[in-house]
């Protein structure tokens, strides 16, 4: 097993409004919404009522089938208003905020036993934070991984930078890594030369260096150990890897984080400390025609402006909608203001030009006709266009022969973006997972 | 679009003309919030580009050929526009027919128009005689892109090359007006109505009738330069090495069609021809393979069609040697038919999905093996 990957295939997208690395605004909390819809796989059963009171790592809501998942409120309040949508799906429970904020204790003692972590995990909430491979889904507490992978780094565009993030969070990070090496063996992938996570013990490191999506975790683990059929993976960020340290370390559930607001239209880049489910308006000021997307430009989500921010986020991007319309764009020989990494423009002059993106396709939908570029932007050892058709297929049999476990959208999103008949590559991805999970229960 | 609502039945042929003129206003609903700027309109105008070269000189060589064989002492822009004016009906008839049979089939489909054509209908001009009957051509570009492009889908779904099928049906339906040493020579429009078709076999036939002079390198009149350079009858394209190559050099730079099947293609040829020289089936010099009849131009522009293609990378070096190598053996163990790259790129399109179907399940098989070793 190699400690070193360095990646050749992928692309950094030059995308203007990268956050400077510095605190630009606090958010002190008001209204925070716990969202059940950021976790794939679980199905909400409120455990509050409107009116009731909670603290800081207080339990809102379990899963129906395994009700030892339990998600807990980040911060001590009042529940306000519990947001159902259509078919009465529940989307939120708002929070209102004390003015002090009171946390559950959980003790903090270090968890002797596997049983131990998984139990605090669970009464944390944080158990959410396990996202298990294949499928990317809630982590099922009866399964047993072969491997807990970690990516100290994202590649993604204008990602959060956690050297700057939780360089502070190193005792808690280390906490969170031996409690985790008693489920199973801990790998963590490290930025190669220079990354503040070098140092962590009780792990294998793993070096890595490449363009996007050379960050992910899931191109990293089909590199390092790649899952096969009836194999199990669990990841987690290195930002709840931290929460969970604190918590050992201090008996406190802290989801605070420092948020990185980026992207061409955002007013003002940097850093927000709040907590997730904060209001995206209260982090940053939105204009009229912006979209807000909770994550990086390629997976993130459109958490629209009157959204809460995720708990999995760290990152919110704020791009321009791109209803403008170019006259006879594609024949320009030139076009200064569009990126492509295509050579059939000239961004290939200027490749230090970081660029002023909007949400527009820059182009209809076709079918398959270039799909070579596909392969240039996925750095696993898979067909990338063999498993796009047989999940358009809904070929069960060639998904898993074409590595459907080995995948999440994310890892493919590169694809939707370099793609010139536009497809939409990461929807059919997860539609095939979808199927997967379906059919292999 | 807009227009969508107020011309329901017609809106493929709107948008069509509206995404033309502008990019469209669509923005991203799912998926990657930012896309890159490349459209297949842009990648199907860079081959369209690439292409540029040959017709140019094509035409040129097209008055060229007319002047020289009737003795008309034409000057190098009378020569020029004699061409130019006799391929313009021919790209108009390819393109007016092509793009009807297109937007109508799209509207059927409700969808919108695909530019495919855009290189198909640049394409058919350049690979037939430049005096073929426009009703011919006509025919011709109707069968090829309703049955081989329109019933399968459209661009993307096709198996074989629409502009390679049109040639094919043409050559095989009217023999006449597609072979033989007299198709090769533009008369028509030259005033020379009562005049005899003189006869100019291309350097392809004359090598193939064993007309080569080792001493000079030269087959039948023509030296190898002349053949480099392009200055032989031929398909108004094909002649011209020069042309095809810078053609070749913007489809590589641009990445949009494969250096792989050109190279492997380019390789193959010069195999087979080299073991046809060996085994005593011809006295040509491999090379030259390479440089007659339409050997390159369909290495460079037909068989790396990215949809008819294989798709895998080693599917790719594997295909294209086998469209050079089975286009030699055409050319060298024939007895009636000497052109042997438009069937070699039709046999190796049908071909390519079982290529791409070997390398995967290899691929997959040796993902399988690993499984069980790890």
């Amino acid at each position: 097993m190699s400690n070193n990957l360095d990646l050749k295939k992928g692309l950094n997208i030059p995308i203007k409004g990268v956050a400077a690395p510095e605190v630009i605004k606090t958010v002190v909390p008001d209204i925070v919404a716990v969202k059940p819809t950021c976790f794939k796989g679980l199905v909400p059963r409120l455990l509050v009522k409107e009116g009731d009171a909670v603290k800081a790592g207080s339990p809102v809501m379990a899963d129906k089938q395994r009700p030892e998942i339990l998600l807990t409120s980040p911060v001590s309040g009042t529940v306000q208003q519990i947001v159902r949508g259509e078919k009465r799906k529940l989307l939120a429970v708002l929070i209102k905020a004390d003015a002090k904020q009171e946390y559950v204790d959980f003790g903090s003692k270090a968890p002797a036993d596997a049983a131990q972590v998984k139990e605090l995990l669970l009464n944390t909430g944080l158990w959410g934070s396990l996202i298990q491979r294949p499928y990317g889904v809630l982590a099922d507490p009866q399964a047993a991984p072969k491997a807990i992978f970690i990516s100290s780094f994202s590649t993604a565009p204008l990602a959060a930078d956690t050297d700057y993030t939780l360089v502070e969070s190193m005792k808690d990070i280390q906490a969170g890594v031996d409690a985790l090496g008693k489920i199973a063996p801990v790998h963590i992938c490290v930025r190669k030369a220079g990354s503040a996570f070098g140092g962590i013990k009780n792990a294998t490191l793993h070096e890595v260096s490449g363009p996007h999506p050379a960050g992910n975790v899931g191109v990293q683990i089909s590199h390092i150990a790649p899952i096969r059929k009836g194999e199990i993976v669990w990841t987690v960020s290195l930002l709840h890897l931290a929460a969970m340290g604190h918590v050992i370390n201090t008996g406190k559930l802290d989801l605070t984080r420092k948020v990185a607001v980026t992207g061409p239209a955002a007013a003002k880049t940097g850093y927000v400390v709040a907590l997730p489910g904060t209001p995206v308006k209260d982090i940053t000021d939105i204009k009229e025609g912006v979209r807000v997307v909770g994550g990086d430009a390629l997976t993130g989500e459109n958490l629209g402006a009157e959204g809460y921010l995720g708990f999995f986020e760290d990152q919110l991007t704020l791009l321009k909608e791109g209803y403008k319309r170019e006259w006879l764009g594609w024949a320009k020989p030139i076009r200064p203001k569009v990126y492509s990494s295509s050579w059939c423009y000239f961004s290939w002059l200027t490749p230090r030009k970081k660029y002023n993106m909007d949400t527009n396709l820059h182009g209809g939908p076709r079918a398959f006709v270039e799909t070579k570029c596909f392969e240039d932007v996925t750095p696993m050892d898979i067909f990338p266009i063999y498993l796009i058709k047989a999940c358009l297929a809904s070929d069960i049999e060639k998904m898993e022969k074409f590595g459907i476990y080995e995948v999440l959208p994310e890892d493919l999103a590169l694809c939707d973006f370099v793609d010139p008949s536009k497809n939409e590559i990461q929807a059919i991805i997860q539609k095939g997972i979808d199927l997967m999970i379906k059919e292999m229960a | 679009m807009a227009d969508e609502k107020k011309t329901p039945w017609w809106h493929s042929t709107v948008d069509a003309f509206d995404t033309f003129l502008r990019v469209p206003g669509t923005v991203s609903a799912k998926g990657a919030h930012v896309r890159d700027g490349i459209d297949l309109k842009r990648v199907m105008i860079m081959v369209v580009i690439a292409l540029v070269p040959a017709a140019l000189f094509g035409m040129y060589n097209v008055g060229l050929q007319t002047s020289t064989l009737y003795n008309l002492d034409w000057g190098f822009w009378h020569m020029f526009f004699y061409g130019l004016l006799r391929m313009l009906p021919l790209f108009v008839v390819s393109y007016v027919v092509g793009l009807a049979i297109e937007f109508a089939s799209s509207q059927i489909r409700g969808e919108e128009v695909n530019e495919g054509y855009l290189v198909t209908g640049f394409l058919i001009p350049l690979i037939v005689p430049v005096d073929v009957p426009l009703w011919m051509l006509a025919l011709a570009v109707a069968f090829s892109v309703i049955f081989v492009k329109e019933v399968f889908g459209g661009t993307g779904m096709n198996i074989w090359n629409p502009a390679l099928v049109a040639r094919a049906f043409l050559f095989f339906s009217y023999p006449s007006s597609m072979s033989g040493s007299s198709v090769w020579v533009s008369k028509t429009w030259a005033g020379l109505d009562g005049v005899d078709a003189i006869s100019a076999a291309t350097p392809l036939a004359i090598a193939h009738d064993g007309a080569f002079d080792a001493a000079t390198g030269a087959v039948g009149q023509y030296s190898f330069m002349d053949m480099f350079y392009g200055f032989i009858p031929g398909s108004t394209g094909e002649t011209s090495v020069i042309a095809i190559l810078l053609g070749a050099l913007i489809l590589v730079w641009t990445g949009v069609a494969s250096w792989k099947i050109m190279v492997s293609s380019i390789a193959g040829g010069l195999l087979v021809g080299w073991l046809g020289q060996l085994a005593g089936a011809t006295a040509v010099p491999c090379y030259y393979q390479l440089v007659m009849g339409g050997f390159l131009f369909g290495s460079v522009f037909m068989a790396t069609d990215p949809v008819t293609a294989a798709q895998t990378e080693t599917g790719k070096w594997i295909y294209g040697f086998l469209v050079g190598a089975l286009a030699v053996v055409v050319r060298l163990w024939n007895p009636g038919y000497m052109e042997g790259m438009m069937l070699a790129i039709l046999l190796m399109n049908t071909m390519a999905p079982l290529i791409d179907h070997c390398v995967v399940s290899a691929h997959t098989s040796r993902r399988a093996k690993k499984a069980l070793t790890a």
